[in-house]
């Protein structure tokens, strides 16, 4: 079996028109990012430099799963900051003093910008390189921006990922090649990961976020960068920039994407097509066979795809070819041509694509459209449940291990089970 | 800046969205950057409303800021405007909205809609989130209800016409208000008085005009209706109601003003209740009674909440269960004076703060067997290894349950009983620690059987040996006094500062395992309390007799 997915530039999406849209926009801002990245880098803090509403969001977004003390915080800027009667910087420097005081294990503080804090243009980046000054062996300290005016929902991450890649080691112009993979990974994908490529006899592979600050990768000419996630951006671009170059792949979800994924690697690391094959045979088809319990449910069904996350092209095209569902409307916060060009080629030609949102109008073609499952965040799912139809909400997508063979299941199950519970619950499909 | 882990209140703007999601025909035009609805979820998620909230954003970007904001502003009135056909309209600012300056309410003017349009000041780096909702009921009320001048006079009620009067305070996402308005509004029909109108929660624009009809108004929730019932009094004359009828006694209190105030004989009422242990009847007192409850008396307990709750729950305790008030706060400012007032009725410092960290820092230091508090308290508890009851918001979605639950009135008492009895041990397990020590099973440090949980000794990493931490508070606490000498004065009733720490006496190790045997929920006070006793004598080291002379010393 040859695993080799041709893709070819003319056929699928590639080409298609996309409807663009703006007004209002119903999605999280960058900050919410901090919800996963503090739990994957694991001495990181993150102190959100914002308003009372920023650190309402965070704990509402956080919701009942923190009942400790998180690795998350707001330094609420208050009328005297604004009056300039307190100097900001000393304020974020007593602020910073204070936390560090309290929580000693930190050895990463990132400042996250916000709206407030943007609007009024107090600089952070300074305040991060002063502050890691007075702190350094100790505590590194770095900025980036989650505001929303700047970044929706996981372009928190991209940002803060971005933030990170000037602080890794250079890599050697003679070292030998590693391939470098972006994008923060359930603990439970990045090891099964690292088991696949290390059985194909892949050379040196390291994972961007590291679960410890310490670790950072190092990056140069030699990096070969794999995107697991497509919301990677600047951080590609910053990688990019240090010399790695990018390998052109669909994005790790379903057994397709994934085999396609890591073929990407294999091939530019010159690995044996037969031991390739060898290699990931097993777990491809324990994949096939997980997802195939799923596709009696699935196929046939209408979706459509809010946007959120940027995740929906590669769930889509998951959906479309693996479980046999039907595309209406895939709708994207922002569509990164050249990094979801494969995944393009991939969709059914004639799918209709959406970048931005005007929500109102969006909810009116879903309502016309009147799909099986529709794809949506937490502020649109309810209500829409009460018109009668059934949703997916999609942060979870974000909060689960969904990438990779042994997920292929799983990803599938989290769009089924909403149509199976509809039908033990003997509801009524929307007319 | 202020260092935040938990804020108690979201900004302004939450409570005027809740004042306009409670409400039938009401729509909010918000000024904010794109990601600010989320506040949807609070709705959709944690009250599982099936609607979304009449909430239109402007959502703007960065590159909106280049451009003319305030054209996206007028564009989303005049489209939320066409598109919901709304009663009346408000507009108003977030945070970032604020600091950009664009003018919600003169640009919705020049709109010239042909509908009430409110126009909201709330004041996002000063004030938070009942506040807001208080301020945006009181302007919707002055901009609806007719001036004196235009009013058609009030006429006097009609032979056989009972009384009238409104309900003022529950909102969308309000701490069981959905019940506590079905309790009190039977409660006021047995009293003989009707409601008019229920307002924000189910009022349209046409309820707030016709307010003024009623003979008078129950304030519910006097942080969310305060501002608007007081206005009416002012401007129409309506006396309204001060007691907030959380606990038996504020009941009872609240069904004797009622009546008063509707002109109306309560004593037939009041007679009845004391009478009625039976169905739908109010079975609290009794359990109260019931000598399976008497282990509750002089439980130690740490009351914290928004001002009306807190007050109120504090009475209950104290009162109503026989237990000890040992703190009492809210986050509420503008209500501290009722709380230093109710804090002075049990002898306690009372905590004005909105501050998580400070609060935290007042329940390690009292060591109290209970809390009663908010969403934020029960991370605390958990922390610290104590019980723990939810009395007030901030809650999550486990506290809008789909049964009936009201804390309001007689059923609402009932619901308090069972509530706050539940995370206590119960008696003969608590009889049975103090007997016998080192069972695998039922640990000394175990959490309550009856909770459901193994045995794990949960407590024995915060309880740690007083040598480790000086202070002779658990370690969390420590930490923060740590920070707060730091950072500002200590606050009241804090052990010494840094530059004149406490010479602490040695547990002798023998002393050190008697502790051990006095059972988790009083080990805590007892520790303190010797810790004292040695002090104040000057003590070097304490042995098995000092933790006794300690005991005898303290026992009351």
């Amino acid at each position: 079996m040859s695993a080799v997915i041709a893709i070819q530039p003319d056929t699928g999406c590639s080409d298609a028109p996309v409807l663009r849209e703006r007004g209002q926009r119903e999605v999280f801002c960058g900050l919410t990012g901090i919800v996963w990245l503090h739990r994957k880098i694991q001495d990181a803090f993150f102190l959100v430099v914002g308003s009372r509403t920023c650190a309402h969001l965070l704990q509402s977004a956080a919701g009942v799963m923190i009942f400790a003390e998180p690795r998350f915080a707001t330094a609420i800027i208050d009328e005297r900051d604004l009056a300039g009667l307190a100097d900001a910087q000393d304020e974020l420097d007593r602020v910073v003093q204070q936390l560090l005081a309290r929580r000693p294990e930190i050895k990463l503080l990132f400042l996250v910008g916000s709206c407030p804090s943007e609007v009024i243009k107090l600089d952070l980046s300074r305040a991060a390189q002063r502050l890691s000054a007075r702190h350094l062996p100790r505590v590194r300290v770095l900025s980036y921006s989650g505001s929303g005016i700047e970044t929706t929902f996981t372009q928190g991450e991209d940002a803060c990922l971005a933030a990170l890649v000037p602080e890794m080691p250079v890599a050697a112009a003679d070292a030998p090649p590693t391939l470098l993979v972006a994008g923060v990974l359930a603990d439970v994908v990045e090891d099964q990961f690292r088991r696949l490529f290390t059985a194909m006899g892949l050379g040196t592979v390291q994972f961007f976020p590291p679960r410890r600050a310490g670790a950072l990768p190092a990056v140069g000419p030699n990096t070969r960068l794999l995107l697991a996630q497509p919301f990677l951006a600047d951080t590609a671009r910053a990688l990019e920039a240090r010399g790695a170059q990018r390998l052109v792949a669909p994005f790790p979800l379903g057994a397709e994407g994934t085999q396609a994924w890591l073929q990407a690697a294999a091939s530019a690391f010159g690995i044996d097509p037969a031991l390739f094959d060898r290699v990931i045979a097993p777990a491809r088809a324990r994949a096939l066979q997980a997802t195939a319990a799923h596709r009696p449910r699935l196929a046939g069904q209408r979706i459509f795809f809010f946007p959120d996350s940027q995740l929906e092209l590669p769930l889509a095209r998951f959906l479309s070819r693996e479980m046999g569902m039907q595309l209406t409307e895939v709708g994207t916060p922002y569509l990164h041509r050249a990094h979801l060009a494969a995944e393009l080629a991939l969709l059914p030609a004639g799918t209709m694509l959406s970048e931005g949102q005007d929500v109102d109008r969006q909810l009116e073609r879903c309502r016309a459209l009147a799909p099986d499952l529709v794809v949506c965040g937490l502020g649109l799912a309810n209500p829409l449940e009460a018109e009668g139809l059934t949703t997916k909400w999609s942060i979870e997508l974000v909060f689960s291990p969904i990438q990779g063979f042994d997920q292929a299941g799983d990803l599938a199950e989290l769009f089924a089970r909403p149509l199976l519970r509809r039908h033990k619950l003997a509801l009524p499909a929307a007319a | 800046m202020q260092l935040t882990l938990w804020t108690y209140e979201g900004p302004p703007h939450v409570g005027a969205m809740r004042i306009a999601t409670a409400m039938t025909d009401v729509h909010y035009v918000l000024h904010a950057p794109q990601g600010d609805t989320y506040a949807d979820l609070l709705f959709t998620m944690i009250q599982r409303s099936d609607r979304r909230p009449p909430v239109t954003y402007t959502t703007f970007q960065a590159r909106d800021l280049g451009g003319d904001t305030a054209e996206l502003f007028k564009t989303a009135a005049h489209q939320a405007y066409q598109r919901f056909a709304p009663a009346a309209m408000l507009v108003g600012s977030s945070c970032t909205a604020e600091l950009i300056q664009d003018d919600p309410g003169g640009l919705a003017q020049a709109l010239n809609l042909p509908l009430p349009v409110v126009p909201l000041e709330l004041p996002s780096y000063q004030r938070k989130e009942n506040w807001g909702a208080a301020e945006t009921f009181y302007q919707l009320v002055r901009h609806l209800c007719p001036a004196p001048a235009q009013r058609a006079e009030r006429r006097a009620r009609p032979a056989g016409q009972r009384p009238r009067c409104n309900l003022l305070g529950p909102t969308a996402l309000g701490f069981r208000h959905r019940d506590d308005v079905t309790e009190i509004s039977r409660l006021l029909a047995r009293i003989g008085v009707d409601v008019a109108v229920t307002a924000p929660q189910g009022a349209s624009v046409a309820d707030l005009r016709r307010l003024h009809e009623a003979d008078f108004n129950v304030v519910l929730y006097p942080e969310i209706a305060g501002t608007a019932a007081a206005w009416l009094q002012r401007t129409h004359g309506q006396p309204h109601t001060r007691v907030v009828p959380i606990g038996m006694g504020a009941t009872r209190d609240f069904i004797a003003e009622v009546a008063t105030l509707a002109g109306v004989d309560a004593a037939p009422l009041l007679a009845q209740i004391d009478a009625d242990r039976g169905e739908g009847g109010t079975r609290a007192p009794w359990y109260a009674r019931s000598v399976d409850s008497t282990y509750l008396t002089g439980k130690r307990v740490f009351v914290f909440g928004d001002a009306s709750h807190a007050v109120a729950a504090a009475r209950v305790a104290a009162h109503e269960l026989g237990f000890t008030v040992v703190g009492l706060g809210t986050y509420s400012r503008e209500f501290a004076r009722e709380v230093r007032d109710a804090a002075k009725r049990y002898g306690v410092e009372p905590l004005v703060s909105d501050d998580y960290l400070e609060v935290e820092a007042a329940i390690a230091e009292a060591q109290p067997e209970l809390v009663l508090g908010t969403q934020m308290e029960r991370h605390i508890a958990k922390r610290l290894g104590i019980p723990c009851a939810v009395i007030s918001a901030p809650v999550h979605v486990q506290d809008f349950p789909a049964r009936y639950s009201p804390q309001m009135g007689i059923e609402g008492a009932n619901v308090l009983f069972d509530t706050w009895v539940h995370p206590l041990m119960m008696g003969l397990e608590e009889h049975l620690l103090g007997m016998f020590k080192g069972d695998a099973e039922f640990h000394e440090d175990a959490a309550p059987s009856h909770l459901g949980r193994a045995g794990t000794p949960a407590l024995a990493a915060v309880q740690a040996p007083a040598a480790v931490a000086p202070m002779a508070v658990p370690e969390p606490a420590a930490l923060l006094s740590t920070v707060t000498a730091s950072a500002a004065p200590v606050g009241p009733g804090a052990p010494g500062t840094a530059a004149n720490p406490p010479q602490v006496s040695s547990w002798a190790s023998e002393a050190e395992l008697e502790l051990k045997k006095i059972p988790f929920f009083v080990r805590g006070k007892a520790r303190r309390n010797t810790e004292r006793f040695a002090l104040e004598r000057g003590l070097a080291t304490i042995t098995v007799e000092t933790l006794y002379d300690a005991k005898a010393h303290f026992s009351r």
